[in-house]
């Protein structure tokens, strides 16, 4: 139990140092501070008004006490006003990140029921043509890069099906479950395609080796059938390092999102992360960034306790 | 006696081309319902390979049956040929007409699942046991491997058990098809000795209230001497010699055997100790350790530790020049845990070390147990016993190299040896390369933690007399740290048994070993296997190794010792 | 190292991918010495939008520039980004792994903990931050891919060494008294060299695609500089009049990750402990 209150106290401690970060990194934009939370807006201002802006957002107080002020805000849900938009950063954040959500579970969905069937097939067939069929398929989507698969999705679509796929808006999930599951099937593939390839390759790799172990030699010699070895003694062992990749991938999702809403024109977070970075939005900047680190790292946790569920090494010490 | 098990003129080849990599050679072997035949070889000879082919078991480790047939007498009466069987087949073969039990328990158990899953699998495989019938057959067959408590151990995964109650799970499991065949891979290799002894009295009883037959694949002649029925010798993939178990021990045939029999260490009670140089009694020891205490904090709460393992407790003795004193004990017992503080690879918690400044400015040098992880791969011989010379000063000149040459030549290894890298040298070699390293420095004490022990058992010999020439020759003590007796026996002047930390009998060679005093020390040596003792019965001792980690502040009562002959000291027993 | 090279070649995908990395650094280095059929920059107004033909081996953009020319300053503006920003990250990652796994306790936590704050950003939100402070530019992607890239190679090299720091032959260096240099980069840096190999290659596989995403949402390499993301990208309203603008550099970036890649797996293969021992 040890490592999970490790966990669970370290947790903190880095989303500190995430606010930290994001906050300093702010304050690092050429320029002073009123500039970075109004935008080109700054230029129409007044001295007299400048100051009185300085005063009020407490831009003369020492840095320490103005991240202190800040930090103060982010746990009331303060974060900030959009310039973009003249709404708190939060309302904006959360109007668009269902989608987000949703577009990265669907693509972790769809990879992880595509790949690790795949990798434990390739494993069972070692060196054999499905095997290395697999492989080369595997090998040529970690290599795709998602701008690439979603341009030559629509391409194809568009070309010769005729078909664009809806661009621009967005049904939320329980307006119409189907709707919106539809519109983002084709984003969801294109974002989850170089993931799939890795669930692929490193269940193939962790199959192997646990097909290897020891244990699996006890299985066999005990009369268990090659379904029964793989599925019930070889597959909770090979799941382990899958698991810890889902963790780290969650980031790549939620990353990835930023281009893949790009491509499709989806309103979703990444959309907005690349509008307030365009437009000097500092405010939204920090904001949404500080949100999408806050999602990846509780899905970290999260992750890292569902791994410490299968293996009962971590879970149970000695007795 | 009815014919269980035909094996004709077997070949398993590995690789791409299995009959060009042949690593079974046409074996021949015959075993009757309720024999137990000992295959006995070292590694590469082909013993494993040859068991694993009853079963098939060997075609997931990539062989390939290149010819010969394995004729198995089934449960029915009817005869199969392994060889000759598909995969279906096989199934009902494995887990039913023949059990296998493994050498290493701890990754022969599947971790994330409890033992009771996975015996109440071996159940339903081969019985169509299942839930509370299963459930009642795995308690059943728990009691009868003599593990206490079995209703809550079944909740158990299989790192919370000891290596032999792992051992005794995978028993159990095999058991759980009542095989009429148990196949035994070295099964007490990774085990301690009195464990060790508690397993092979286990699987003797079985062997009688079951009369099941059973292979017994081991490296160890000593060991099967008090379970076999035949015994049949490989080497290099061929079988040298079987035959009766007496006959192949009292009168072996093949040189081979004899080499096996006789070359190689085993033990004597005290018999085969070495009879020069005895115990000065005027001169100052060498090395002087008092009341050694190495302790490691456990189970950190807000940064105060809770207790601490007691790892060594209140270690004395000394260490007198060109004497050889042996550490032994089991695992876990501290006897390492010493020999590292010595060298100050370990913070020392408490106690003494005085080392007579001798010939350099290093006078310990160290010898550990495994020579693959103690050379750095990426370096070759020549930067490799350069080290110690360049760490203390000295340049990579012509001295230099006179000496590294010297010591390559009393070691036994060639000159060109000096361009190589450790890959290409077998463990023996790399164990001389070690040593040759050691003595660079022109030490006065070698501490030799299990020097031996992950050596072969006829390269073991060979390295011993290189040891006890090399002690002559250059005159050193050595601190020869083993948990193998028959080794100890054959390099020790002087003995000190470790138990849970602390020594509990220090003494000659031939007394500790020929009267043992202490009831630990008596425990230990009568469960070390030899050739003498023929089918001798070990009674089941469930005796468990106290927990060496004591809460914070705890000290152990001052030892109180007996003097029990010349140079023999006991520690006295708290009377239970 | 020659035998590392021929190892290399000798595996399938090894093979196929020092070919293509090889290929491709030519082209880069052919594009620094502006050894182009076309100036890239050239507007050739009458030939706008020309499909692929022996003068414009790729055909012609919207502006009439000749694709071929313009992939080609592409390609090297992405192998120079990738190249240092990997060089960098090698260096400080490596560093603070070693150190961290070499000094524990205190330092090893603290490094670590700042890592981990470093690794929390998924990779691309981490460099647009920072792009999104320093404003875009070459030297922005350098910079923002080391960072992006320096706590994993300190994982990567902290695992491995702190095995090390356990092993045998370090216990017996102390044992000889040896400094803590040489124990550092003769037995543990020594030792880290196959590991880091493997994890440099895919990472400049990675650092290709980050440059490419970055530079495709407009945010990498400023125009007029050619880059293959932003090819890419201005395909996408052509792509029905047009799909060479598309196609071409679509496969570019394709292909050189995937050299990248190839090359990475097949080191891994070659000095994987275990799959020597699977072979032997």
């Amino acid at each position: 139990m040890s490592y999970v209150v490790q966990r669970l106290l370290t947790f903190p401690l880095i989303l500190l140092g995430v606010s930290i970060l994001v906050f300093v990194s702010i304050r690092l934009v050429p320029g002073d501070a009123i500039t970075a939370m109004l935008g080109t807006e700054a230029g129409l201002l007044t001295p007299a008004q400048r100051e009185s802006l300085a005063a009020y957002f407490g831009i003369d107080q020492p840095v320490w006490s103005q991240y202190l002020r800040w930090l103060g805000g982010l746990f009331q849900g303060d974060l900030g006003i959009s310039s973009i938009y003249g709404k708190p950063v939060l309302t904006v954040i959360l109007e668009r990140f269902p989608l987000t959500l949703q577009l990265a579970l669907m693509s972790m969905t769809i990879s992880l029921c595509v790949g690790i069937p795949l990798g434990v097939l390739a494993a069972t067939r070692n060196e054999r043509p499905s095997d290395l069929v697999v492989r080369v398929l595997a090998m040529l989507g970690q290599s795709t890069p998602s701008f690439v698969i979603g341009i030559l999705i629509i391409y194809v679509l568009s070309v010769f099906f005729g078909f664009v796929p809806a661009m621009g808006t967005f049904t939320p999930l329980f307006v119409d479950p189907l709707a919106s599951i539809a519109q983002l099937i084709f984003p969801a593939i294109t974002l989850g395609f170089a993931f799939a390839a890795s669930v692929t390759r490193i269940s193939r790799s962790a199959m192997l080796d646990v097909l290897s172990d020891d244990y699996v030699r006890t299985a066999r010699s005990k009369g268990a059938s090659p379904m029964s070895v793989i599925w019930r003694h070889a597959l909770p062992n090979a799941l382990i390092p899958v698991v810890t990749l889902c963790g780290v991938e969650f980031g790549y999702l939620l990353g990835g999102a930023v281009i893949v809403e790009q491509i499709f024109a989806l309103p979703g977070l990444g959309r907005l992360v690349l509008d307030a970075i365009t437009q000097r939005d500092y405010a939204l900047v920090q904001g949404t960034i500080l949100f999408i680190a806050f999602n990846f790292l509780v899905v970290n946790l999260l992750v890292d306790l569902a791994y410490v569920a299968l293996d009962p090494r971590i879970r149970i010490g000695r007795r | 006696m009815t014919r269980l098990l035909s094996v004709r003129d077997l070949r398993v080849g590995f690789g791409q081309d299995p009959k060009a990599n042949e690593v079974v050679k046409g074996v021949s072997f015959d075993l009757d319902a309720g024999q137990t035949l000992a295959i006995v070889g070292e590694s590469g000879s082909g013993k494993s390979v040859s068991a694993l082919s009853i079963n098939r078991l060997v075609d997931f480790g990539g062989g390939r049956i290149t010819g010969g047939s394995i004729e198995l007498t089934r449960a029915d009466g009817s005869v199969l040929d392994v060889t000759k069987a598909d995969e279906r087949t096989l199934l009902g073969i494995r887990g039913h007409d023949v059990g296998m039990i493994f050498q290493e328990p701890m990754t022969s158990l599947n971790p994330v699942h409890t033992v009771g899953a996975q015996i109440e699998e071996a159940f339903r495989l081969s019985k169509g046991l299942t839930g509370e019938q299963a459930h009642r057959a795995s308690l059943d067959v728990l009691g009868r491997v003599r593990i206490p408590d079995a209703q809550s151990r079944l909740g158990y995964y299989p790192h919370q058990l000891s290596g032999g109650m792992r051992q005794r799970i995978m028993i159990a499991m095999a058991l759980a098809a009542s095989p009429r065949l148990l196949i035994a891979d070295e099964p007490t290799t990774a085990l301690d000795v009195t464990v060790q002894a508690q397993i092979m009295a286990l699987l003797a009883e079985l062997r009688e209230e079951t009369g099941m037959a059973m292979i017994f694949i081991t490296h160890d002649i000593g060991l099967v001497a008090g379970i076999a029925d035949r015994i049949m010798v490989m080497q290099n993939g061929v079988a040298v010699e079987q035959d009766e178990a007496d006959r192949v021990l009292d009168a072996p045939q093949h040189d081979y055997t004899r080499h096996l029999l006789r070359a190689v260490p085993h033990f004597t009670s005290g018999a085969a100790v070495r009879g020069d140089s005895a115990r000065p009694t005027a001169s100052e020891p060498i090395v002087k350790v008092d009341d050694l205490v190495v302790r490691f904090p456990v189970g950190r709460a807000w940064f105060k530790p809770k207790g601490a393992i007691h790892a060594v407790d209140g270690v004395s003795f000394d260490l007198m020049a060109g004497e050889t004193l042996a550490i032994v004990g089991e695992s876990g017992c501290g006897k390492s845990t010493t020999a590292r503080a010595l060298l100050g690879l370990n913070t020392v918690t408490r106690g003494d070390i005085q080392v007579t400044s001798g010939r350099s400015g290093r006078p310990v040098q160290m010898v550990f147990q495994d020579p693959f992880a103690s050379l750095n791969p990426r370096l070759n011989v020549e930067a490799l016993l350069a080290e110690p010379a360049i760490a203390n000063g000295q340049r990579l000149d012509a001295d230099l190299r006179k000496r590294m040459a010297f010591l390559l030549d009393r070691v036994g290894l060639p000159q060109d040896a000096l361009s190589r890298y450790p890959h290409q040298f077998s463990g023996g070699q790399r164990q001389r390369l070690c040593i040759a390293r050691a003595l660079m420095l022109n030490p006065d004490v070698v501490v030799l933690d299990e020097a031996v022990s992950a050596l072969d058992v006829s390269v073991q010999a060979r390295v011993l007399d290189l040891l006890i020439d090399l002690q002559h020759e250059f005159g050193l003590a050595y601190l020869f740290i083993s948990h193998d007796m028959a080794v100890v026996e054959r390099i020790a002047h002087r003995i000190a048994v470790m138990f849970a930390g602390q020594v509990v009998e220090i003494g000659n060679a031939r007394a500790v070993l020929h009267e043992p005093q202490h009831s630990y020390t008596k425990r230990l040596i009568a469960a070390v296997p030899a050739v003498e003792r023929r089918r001798q019965r070990f009674a089941v001792d469930m005796t468990q190794v106290p927990s060496l980690v004591r809460p914070a502040g705890y000290e152990p009562p001052a030892a109180q010792w007996r003097e029990a002959g010349e140079d023999h000291r006991v520690r006295l027993e708290e009377q239970a | 190292m020659g035998k590392l090279f021929s190892a290399l070649f000798r595996h399938p995908s090894g093979r196929i991918g020092l070919v293509i990395i090889g290929l491709y650094l030519i082209i880069a280095v052919l594009g620094m010495l502006g050894l182009t059929p076309h100036d890239p920059l050239k507007l050739f107004a009458i030939d706008r939008l020309k499909p692929p033909s022996a003068t414009y081996w790729f055909g012609t953009d919207l502006l009439g520039r000749d694709t071929f020319s313009r992939l080609m300053v592409g390609i090297r503006q992405s192998m120079v980004i990738a190249f240092a920003s990997v060089a960098i990250a090698t260096l400080a990652g490596t560093i603070i792994g070693l150190l961290s796994a070499w000094w524990g306790g205190v330092w090893d936590g603290i490094f670590m903990r700042v890592m981990d704050v470093l690794l929390a950003f998924p990779a691309i939100l981490l460099a647009l931050l920072i792009i999104a402070i320093v404003g875009p530019g070459t030297t922005t992607s350098i910079a923002a891919i080391a960072i992006v890239y320096t706590p994993i190679f300190a994982r990567v090299v902290r695992g491995p060494a702190l095995s090390l720091k356990q092993r045998d032959f370090v216990d017996a260096a102390r044992t000889f008294g040896s400094s803590q240099p040489y124990i550092l980069t003769r037995h543990l840096l020594l030792n880290l060299v196959a590991p880091l190999a493997v994890q440099v290659t895919l990472a400049l596989a990675w650092a290709l695609l980050t440059e490419a995403g970055l530079s495709f949402l407009g945010l990498g390499t400023q125009p007029p500089t050619p880059s293959l993301g932003l090819m890419l990208s201005e395909s996408r309203n052509l792509m029905q009049q047009a799909p060479w603008l598309m196609i071409f550099p679509a496969v570019t970036i394709m292909l050189g990750i995937l050299g990248f890649n190839l090359t990475g797996d097949a080191l891994r293969d070659i000095l994987d402990p275990r799959t020597q021992r699977r072979e032997a």
